[in-house]
């Protein structure tokens, strides 16, 4: 029976299931990359470090480390890593680069790859460089050339196309170049104080296990503050990082599909609607209500059957888009692979839930009295109240819950996705509530016929106002609070570039060259806006209690990374622009040594810290403790292009410590700034200069690079909710279709019909999209404030550009879709359909 | 009023093409009433959607008041409706939309006429179903449906009222209550009335009866006089 039923209906129903197949697509292809990923993960964790075990530290290991390490046997390799400044002689460019000076066969797994291919092996038994590839591009320089590190001239032996581990993201903030360890000392480059990462890759004898070895030397490496990277963390790390970014992902695909499902009901229940008839024809023959509703039971599971399984082909053939689309943020090289799991669980779930939507009006059908048949009333199958249709919406609510959940991990994150989702819905259900009722209680009786006829539609038996607002609404929420997030997040980190404020930042200046190179910087004509001296240091005490002492200490939550980050420390009397006292007062100066060292630190680091005016904090100074007491919290801008510092010393402690200096100027004109830098570069090899604007251009192509993952994603809901709007306009003309042929039959014309047509989807579109776009600022006022700790002022052009494009592509799809019936006599369709 | 020139209707079906309609001529004067019987699928209602400007015919000529409407395009057609015809259907055919009020007033308001709600609440008296004005067709029982629609129908004073099996959907006594309401508007409005029926009682209240069968007229009888152009 449900097949023959289904015989006149198919294309439609069909339709109804569209509105799935692109949240199946987008989950099918997110958890096939995902299954891929995490295999290759597996696969390619070791050449992503390219050792057994990677340890690094900011100074080089002690004796009695390398003493253990030569215990442990095996193959090692040393790399000192650090930002400098390269100066290509044939072109006179300049450009901070992360320099990798590399003794021993490092990479052990997997490979440097080069161009010429044998570069890799080449660079290092001579004077020669691998640098990156973009950087070449950038300065149209090739194998063959030279470039000068601090002091010294390399040949450029090959490009770099990958590194192991390395992501394409990574090389735009650094570009690595790689020069023999054993010239790092003529560059000059190594001097005291520089910041130098040094790394130590070991290849393992065969058959060691490696984890147990790591769990018996963790303690005397940690103790000398040691980080250890092995196959199985990097897996871990990679493996958590990618989990973060497809539950993410996964989410924005679960809303396109609950956007379609909500298209799924909207359908269902026109279509129920008018099977109302046939049902209780039924009925009178002696069909039992369950037996009925197991019709269209059947129709829908079928359908949705059918519109997984297009959504599921989909989704694997766009995971094969995925690498490209992530190509920036993968450390690893992905096979792609059809993931059966992927593609049953999708359709499993694209089954499911869109029966689950389809019951709420699919229900009604078994209430469908038999005296339909003699009589249509309004109420013979209202059913308010009914017990099943809440234990339906407890399901559906429930499935959400779960699904949220299983994203995100955490009860409480998953409530408050539900909770978005619900007040979204009951908001865009209160609206379209309130404007039936606001347009019937004022209905302006004075207005033309086409205004009412339009405004009338709203309320009117048969209105679409309910299924549209939401569906529009929602898609639109969602796609507005995507739009406004990554604003937030771009301007959260574009740097003012206008007014006073540097945009050139030297540093690792030496205290004997602060003076020459203040005076260069003079002879330039430019302004030094800052300068700071910086002394390196760790935190070993919180109120005398060391970190193991706090870690044993249940009550005490101070956390970890306190102890384990390098504070860059400066010391000055005065407080700058960007720093505010919060609270307690800044002596500034210490006037002999042995008295106390009152210190101040930046409000925000205190809360985290837990530690507030009179606690005391001991540091180590390059192997001197000092004991110093919090006396000043600073509230500090750090969004200002300046040195801010989370720790501030007063006055004569610091000065004969190891430091370095940080000069910020300011340069208008391009050409003055690249002369300029090249002059840095070769009176001062060791100082690396950093220029904002390239700074600024980077963070802006990684923004870029990042919106583009999330706008990839956000297309799928957006797509979605297109659909959804397509086939609930579409499905809306079986029932605007008898009126627009009536009142064509008696006399009205085509323009009166359009005109109709369009004032009742213009005023759709636009309360869906009104409410969408208010939903959307909520949720970003709400995330600016609560997430991204900033404020939220959302700029009026683009809302007025999202509400035109929402309301206009409504209008456009609505008119599209009656003109069909508009060209064709009226008898014909009279006949035909009525 | 009407006049039939030579109509055919040709329908394509796969590759065949159905003649619904084979060379039927007549005419109607001003304010007679006119029958068109025959089995159904004879078709009688193809013929009067010809006549009433609703379909295209595939060869001959239909003149309505004197505009000849096999030239106008849709738009044209649906002008000279909404002026000159009224429509009464087997199945109603209401707006399902609106009240029966808002029904009446539907073909005025496409004029662009304004204070027209006295107008059609008076006609909806008329019919008996001023107190049913606020009531949406499907709350309504079929015979106050076709009185909705009976009222629509006189609302812009049409010249020429086509009715397609007006009782068809009726009991008996619903019926006589519903003729009689078409003939005594028919004759307070003086409008010409073209009825399609298989009822030959109801053809037997007209002046005149044409009869088809397969798409020809196969009978004209006038039972009683007509008037003249």
């Amino acid at each position: 029976m449900a097949w023959r039923d289904s015989r006149k209906n198919r294309a439609r129903l069909l339709l109804f299931i569209s509105s799935i197949i692109l949240g199946v697509a987008a989950l099918v292809a997110i958890n096939s990359f995902r299954e891929n990923l995490k295999k290759d993960i597996d696969r390619q964790a070791k050449t992503v470090i390219g050792a057994d075990l990677v340890l690094s530290n900011n100074q080089p290991i002690s004796d009695s480390i390398e003493w253990l390490l030569d215990s442990i046997g095996g193959q090692r390799a040393h790399e000192r890593s650090f930002a400098s400044m390269i100066y290509f002689p044939r072109t006179h460019d300049t450009r901070l680069v992360q320099i990798r000076a590399l003794d021993g066969a490092f990479p052990f797994y997997g490979d440097i790859e080069t161009e010429p291919q044998s570069a890799s092996s080449q660079f290092r038994v001579g004077q020669k460089a691998l640098v990156d590839h973009t950087l070449l591009l950038q300065f149209n320089a090739n194998p063959g050339d030279s470039v000068k590190i601090g002091n010294l001239s390399f040949y450029i032996e090959g490009r770099i196309k990958k590194l192991p581990g390395q992501n394409g993201i990574a090389a735009t903030v650094a570009p690595p170049v790689y020069i023999p360890l054993k010239y790092l000392n003529q560059t000059g480059l190594q001097q005291k104080g520089s910041r130098i990462r040094y790394r130590y890759y070991i290849k393992l004898p065969a058959q060691t296990e490696v984890e147990k070895l790591v769990k018996n030397i963790r303690p005397r490496l940690k103790s000398e503050g040691i980080g250890i990277r092995t196959v199985a963390s990097t897996k871990n790390n990679l493996g958590d990082a990618f989990d973060n970014l497809s539950e993410f992902l996964n989410l924005v695909a679960f809303v396109a599909l609950l956007l379609g499902c909500v298209g799924v009901a909207s359908a269902v229940h026109i279509y129920v609607k008018e099977k109302l008839a046939t049902v209780a024809v039924l009925r009178c023959l002696g069909l039992q209500g369950i037996q009925a509703l197991m019709i269209y039971l059947i129709q829908i599971i079928v359908m949705g059957f059918i519109g997984a399984l297009i959504g599921a082909v989909a989704g694997s053939l766009i995971q094969t888009t995925l690498p490209f689309v992530l190509k920036d943020f993968l450390p690893i090289e992905i096979d792609l692979a059809i993931s059966w799991p992927s593609i049953f669980q999708g359709i499993g779930i694209g089954i499911f839930i869109s029966l689950l939507f389809a019951l709420i009006p699919l229900l009604k059908i078994l209430k469908v009295s038999p005296l339909l048949t003699l009589r249509a009333s309004f109420e013979s199958t209202a059913d308010k109240g009914d017990r099943i249709n809440w234990v339906v919406y407890m399901l559906i609510t429930a499935f959400i819950y779960l699904f949220a959940f299983l994203q995100m991990g955490s009860w409480l994150d998953a409530l408050f996705f539900c909770l978005g989702l619900g007040v979204s819905f009951l908001l865009l259900t209160g609206v379209a509530r309130l404007i039936m009722w606001v347009v019937r209680k004022y209905f302006p009786v004075s207005w033309s016929f086409i205004w009412r006829q339009g405004l009338a539609n709203l309320y009117r038996p048969n209105n679409q106002t309910l299924i549209l607002i939401i569906s529009v609404g929602l898609g639109t929420a969602l796609i507005t609070t995507l739009y406004f997030t990554q604003n937030l997040l771009l301007d959260k980190v574009s740097l003012s570039s206008i007014g006073n404020q540097p945009n050139m930042v030297m540093f690792d200046i030496q205290s004997n060259q602060k003076a020459a190179l203040n005076k260069l910087t003079a002879e330039y004509k430019l302004p030094i806006i800052q300068e700071a001296p910086i002394v390196t240091m760790r935190l070993t005490n919180v109120n005398g209690q060391t970190k193991s002492q706090i870690e044993k200490d249940s009550l005490n939550d101070i956390p970890r990374w306190a102890f384990n980050r390098e504070y860059r420390v400066t010391y000055r009397d005065y407080l700058i622009d960007s720093e505010k006292t919060a609270e307690g007062e800044w002596k500034g100066k210490v006037a002999r040594a042995g008295d106390p060292i009152y210190i101040s630190v930046d409000k925000g680091y205190a809360e985290r810290m837990k530690v507030g005016i009179g606690d005391t904090l001991t540091f180590n100074v390059q192997g001197a403790l000092l004991d110093t007491y919090i006396s000043h919290l600073r509230e500090i801008e750090w969004n200002r292009v300046q040195t801010n510092f989370l720790v501030l010393f007063p006055k004569g402690v610091l000065e004969d410590a190891p430091q370095f200096h940080v000069i910020m100027t300011r340069t208008e004109q391009q050409n003055v700034s690249a002369s300029f830098q090249q002059a840095v570069v070769r009176n001062f090899p060791n100082v690396s200069v950093i220029d904002l604007g390239l700074i600024l251009s980077t963070i802006d192509e990684i923004l870029n690079k990042v919106s583009f993952v999330i706008q990839f994603m956000a297309m799928f809901s957006i797509l979605t909710g297109f659909f959804v709007l397509i086939s609930s306009v579409i499905l809306s003309k079986y029932q605007r279709i008898q009126e627009s042929v009536l009142l064509r039959t008696i006399g009205a014309n085509r323009n009166q019909i359009m005109k109709i047509t369009a004032l009742e989807y213009f005023l759709l579109g636009s309360l869906a999209s009104v409410t969408g776009i208010v939903i959307a600022l909520v949720s970003s006022w709400l995330l600016a404030y609560f997430s991204f700790d900033t404020s939220f002022t959302p700029n009026l052009l683009p809302i007025l550009g999202i509400y035109v494009i929402i309301t206009t592509l409504t209008i456009i799809i609505g008119i599209l879709n009656s003109t069909g019936i508009l060209s064709k006599p009226p008898l014909e369709v009279l006949r035909r359909e009525v | 009023m009407l006049a039939v020139k030579n109509l055919t209707k040709t329908y394509k079906s796969g590759n065949r093409a159905l003649t619904v309609l084979d060379d039927i001529s007549f005419e109607i004067n001003r304010g007679d009433t006119f029958a068109i019987v025959g089995p159904s699928g004879s078709g009688k209602t193809t013929l009067l959607g010809l006549c009433a400007g609703l379909d295209r015919a595939t060869s001959g000529s239909v003149v309505l008041n004197n505009i000849l409407l096999d030239r106008l395009n849709e738009d044209e057609r649906a002008f000279v409706r909404n002026q000159h015809v009224g429509f009464i259907f087997q199945n109603f055919q209401l707006i399902p939309t609106l009240t029966a009020l808002e029904n009446v007033m539907v073909p005025l308001e496409l004029r662009g006429e304004r204070n027209i709600k006295e107008r059609s609440l008076k006609l909806l008296e008329r019919v008996g179903l001023g107190d049913r004005k606020h009531h949406y067709p499907a709350q309504l029982s079929g015979g106050e449906q076709q009185r909705v629609s009976l009222a629509r129908a006189f609302s812009n004073e049409p010249k020429i009222l086509f009715a397609d099996e007006p009782t068809g959907n009726l009991d008996e006594e619903t019926s006589e209550k519903v003729v009689k309401l078409i003939f005594d508007l028919n004759r307070e409005a003086g409008t010409t009335l073209v009825m399609v029926t298989h009822d030959m009682d109801l053809a037997g209240k007209t002046q005149r009866i044409i009869r088809i069968k397969g798409g020809k007229l196969i009978s004209d009888n006038i039972l009683a006089p007509t008037g003249g152009n």
